[in-house]
C-alpha cells in the first residue's frame, strides 16, 4: 500500500513530508503517515501480544460508544484517546479492529470522509424485509427519517426544505409545533439527522431570504438500500418500482456498487 | 477454537447492544427469530449454547452476555456487560459528573437500607449536598427519571431500587466498593438488596424474595437453612414465568391486579 512507500522516504526527509501533509490534519494525524517500518518493528517488540489485544478491545469499545450516539468517529480521536503510545502499530490495530467488527458484530467500519479520516459503523447484516434503514430497532425517528429520505430520492436527490415541511405537515407532523413523539421536529431534522450524517441541510446560494435544501447525507448513502426504499414506495402506491424508471436505474446502480464494496 | 459466529449470532448480539438487557423469554424468542431470519439451524431450548458461542468471541473484547435474576419478579434476564469496568464508567458517557455522583449516593443509600430502596426525599437531600455541583429539586427529579428510563433504577410509590440491569452490570463494582457491607443471598450467593432476613440475632442470613419462594415452596414449616429457626416472614409465591412467545399473554393466575397477602410482605 502507499503507506509503506511513504514510510521509506519518511526516514529521509521528515520535515519535507510534514509540509506536504494536508494542513487540515493536526499533529496527531500527521504522525500516522510518517511511521517507518523499523519503528513498527520496535513497537511490536515493545508491546506484548496481550497488551496489543487489550488495545484492540479498547478501540472497539471506544468506537461502539461513539456509534451508539451516531457520532462519526475521527481517526485523530482514536489516536489521541485510545491508541496513544501504540501509534506505530496503528494500522495493525485498526486492521484487527475491523476484523473484530466484521466477525463478531456483523458491522463494517466505513470511512465517509477520506480527507479528514472520519468513520462510521454500518450494518453488514442483510436488512430484514421491510427494514431499509437499520437504525435502533423500534426508534420512532426511523419512520420520520425514512419519509424524508424517500421524498428526496423520488424527487431526484435534492429538494427545497419547504417540500419536506409540507410533506410532514400532511402527515400531521408540524415543524412549527412541539410534537408528542419527536419534540422539536425542526431541530431533529435539521440538527440531529444532519449531525448523524443522515441528511445534508445546505444553504442555497444567492437566495434572499435564505433558503435551504436537503440531500442525503453520507451515512444514508452507505446504510440505506435505495432499492429497498423504492420497493417500499412501490407498495405504498401499489405500483411496480420499475415504473419509476430513473429512480429504478439509480437504485439498481447503487445496489451493485455497494455489493462490490 | 470455538465455532465462528454466524449471521444469526451477530444479529442477536446487535439486538443485545441496542437493548442493553432483555428478559430470558424475550431472549428465547430472539434466538428463534435470528436463526429463522438467517436460515440457521434452530433448536429450541439451546439458548445457552447459542449465547456461549457469542461469549467465546466476546472474551477477547472483554465483553460478556451475563445472566442475572431480577429481585422484583424473580425472572431471569440477559445483559451485555463490559468485564473490565471497575467503576460506573458504563454510565459515564451519558451523564454529567454531578449526576454520576448522585447515582453513587443513591446506590449508597440503597445498599445501606434494610428495604433495599431509597426514598425520593432522601435522594433529594443528597442532591443538595453534592461535592461536584448541587442539583436543584427539578433537576434531581429529571435525572432520576432518566435513570429509570435508561433502566438503571426502578421506581415505585416514590421509592427507588436498583434495576436488574444495574445489579448485573455493576455487581463486580459493588462488591469491590462495599465489600462486607453489601448483603448476599444465602441461597443463590448473588448480591441481595431487597430481601428477607432471618430474625435470629446470631444468624441474620438474607435471602431474595424469589429465592425464598423457591426454597420454601410448599413447606408448611419453613426453617432457616442456616440456623433452623422458624422463618417468620410471609412466603411469597413462586415467580410466574412468562410463556415462550414474545408477547406476554394476559395471565390467568396469580399476577392479578387484586392485592394478595404475599405482595404486602415484599416491601417489609
Amino acid at each position: 500500500m502507499s503507506q509503506k512507500k511513504r514510510a521509506v522516504s519518511a526516514s529521509q526527509s521528515k520535515t519535507q513530508r510534514r509540509s506536504q501533509v494536508s494542513l487540515d490534519e493536526d499533529d496527531e494525524a500527521a504522525n500516522f503517515s510518517q511511521i517507518t517500518s523499523s519503528q513498527v518493528q520496535r513497537a511490536r517488540e515493545n508491546f506484548t501480544p496481550d497488551q496489543i489485544d487489550r488495545k484492540v478491545a479498547e478501540v472497539v469499545q471506544f468506537i461502539l460508544i461513539k456509534d451508539q450516539k451516531k457520532i462519526p468517529i475521527r481517526r485523530a480521536d482514536i489516536g489521541k484517546h485510545v491508541i496513544k503510545e501504540y501509534k506505530a502499530i496503528y494500522t495493525e490495530i485498526m486492521n484487527r479492529v475491523c476484523r473484530k467488527f466484521d466477525q463478531v458484530f456483523g458491522l463494517k467500519l466505513v470511512e465517509i470522509d477520506p480527507k479528514s479520516h472520519i468513520y462510521i459503523l454500518i450494518n453488514k447484516l442483510e436488512p430484514i424485509h421491510g427494514e431499509p434503514v437499520s437504525m435502533r430497532p423500534g426508534n420512532p425517528k426511523t419512520g420520520l427519517l425514512f419519509v424524508i429520505l424517500s421524498v428526496i430520492f423520488m424527487k431526484g436527490g435534492v429538494i427545497k426544505e419547504n417540500l419536506v415541511w409540507n410533506t410532514l405537515k400532511k402527515l400531521r407532523v408540524d415543524p412549527g409545533e412541539k410534537h408528542d413523539e419527536f419534540g422539536d421536529v425542526k431541530k431533529v431534522v435539521t440538527d440531529e439527522f444532519v449531525r448523524q450524517k443522515y441528511l445534508e441541510y445546505v444553504k442555497i446560494p444567492h437566495t434572499e431570504p435564505v433558503e435551504y435544501e436537503f440531500r442525503w447525507g453520507l451515512r444514508a448513502e452507505k446504510e440505506v438500500s435505495k432499492l429497498k426504499l423504492l420497493e417500499f414506495v412501490g407498495e405504498l402506491f401499489d405500483q411496480d418500482p420499475q415504473s419509476w424508471t430513473q429512480q429504478f436505474r439509480e437504485a439498481s446502480a447503487a445496489e451493485t456498487s455497494s455489493q462490490r464494496a | 477454537m470455538s465455532p465462528p459466529m454466524g449471521d444469526s449470532h451477530k444479529r442477536f448480539l446487535q439486538t443485545m447492544m441496542s437493548n442493553g438487557i432483555i428478559s430470558a423469554s424475550r431472549a428465547a424468542a430472539l434466538h428463534k427469530h435470528c436463526c429463522e431470519t438467517h436460515g440457521a439451524h434452530y433448536v429450541a431450548d439451546r439458548l445457552e449454547e447459542f449465547i456461549n458461542i457469542i461469549n467465546a468471541h466476546l472474551q477477547s473484547l472483554f465483553m460478556h452476555i451475563r445472566k442475572g435474576m431480577s429481585e422484583d419478579d424473580g425472572l431471569e434476564y440477559y445483559a451485555l456487560v463490559n468485564v473490565t469496568e471497575t467503576d460506573i464508567t458504563r454510565m459515564a458517557s451519558d451523564y454529567a459528573d454531578n449526576e454520576l455522583e448522585l447515582f453513587r449516593k443513591t446506590m449508597d443509600l440503597i445498599v445501606d437500607s434494610e428495604s433495599g430502596s431509597a426514598s425520593s426525599t432522601d435522594i433529594l437531600n443528597c442532591a443538595d449536598s453534592l461535592q461536584t455541583k448541587k442539583l436543584k429539586k427539578k433537576e434531581t427529579e429529571h435525572v432520576l427519571n432518566k435513570f429509570v428510563q435508561d433502566k438503571w433504577l426502578n421506581e415505585k410509590d416514590g421509592e427507588y431500587t436498583l434495576s436488574v440491569r444495574c445489579i448485573v452490570e455493576m455487581e463486580q463494582y459493588m462488591r469491590t466498593i462495599y465489600q462486607d457491607l453489601i448483603k448476599v443471598c444465602h441461597v443463590c450467593h448473588n448480591i441481595a438488596l431487597q430481601c428477607q432476613m432471618c430474625e435470629n440475632p446470631i444468624c441474620g442470613i438474607k435471602v431474595h424474595l424469589p429465592c425464598v419462594a423457591r426454597y420454601f415452596r410448599a413447606r408448611s414449616d419453613p426453617r432457616c437453612p442456616e440456623c433452623s429457626d422458624f422463618w417468620p416472614h410471609e412466603i411469597p409465591e413462586i415467580p410466574h414465568s412468562q410463556s415462550q412467545s414474545s408477547q406476554s399473554l394476559p395471565s390467568s393466575s396469580r399476577e392479578s391486579t387484586a392485592p394478595t397477602p404475599s405482595r404486602r410482605s415484599r416491601r417489609s
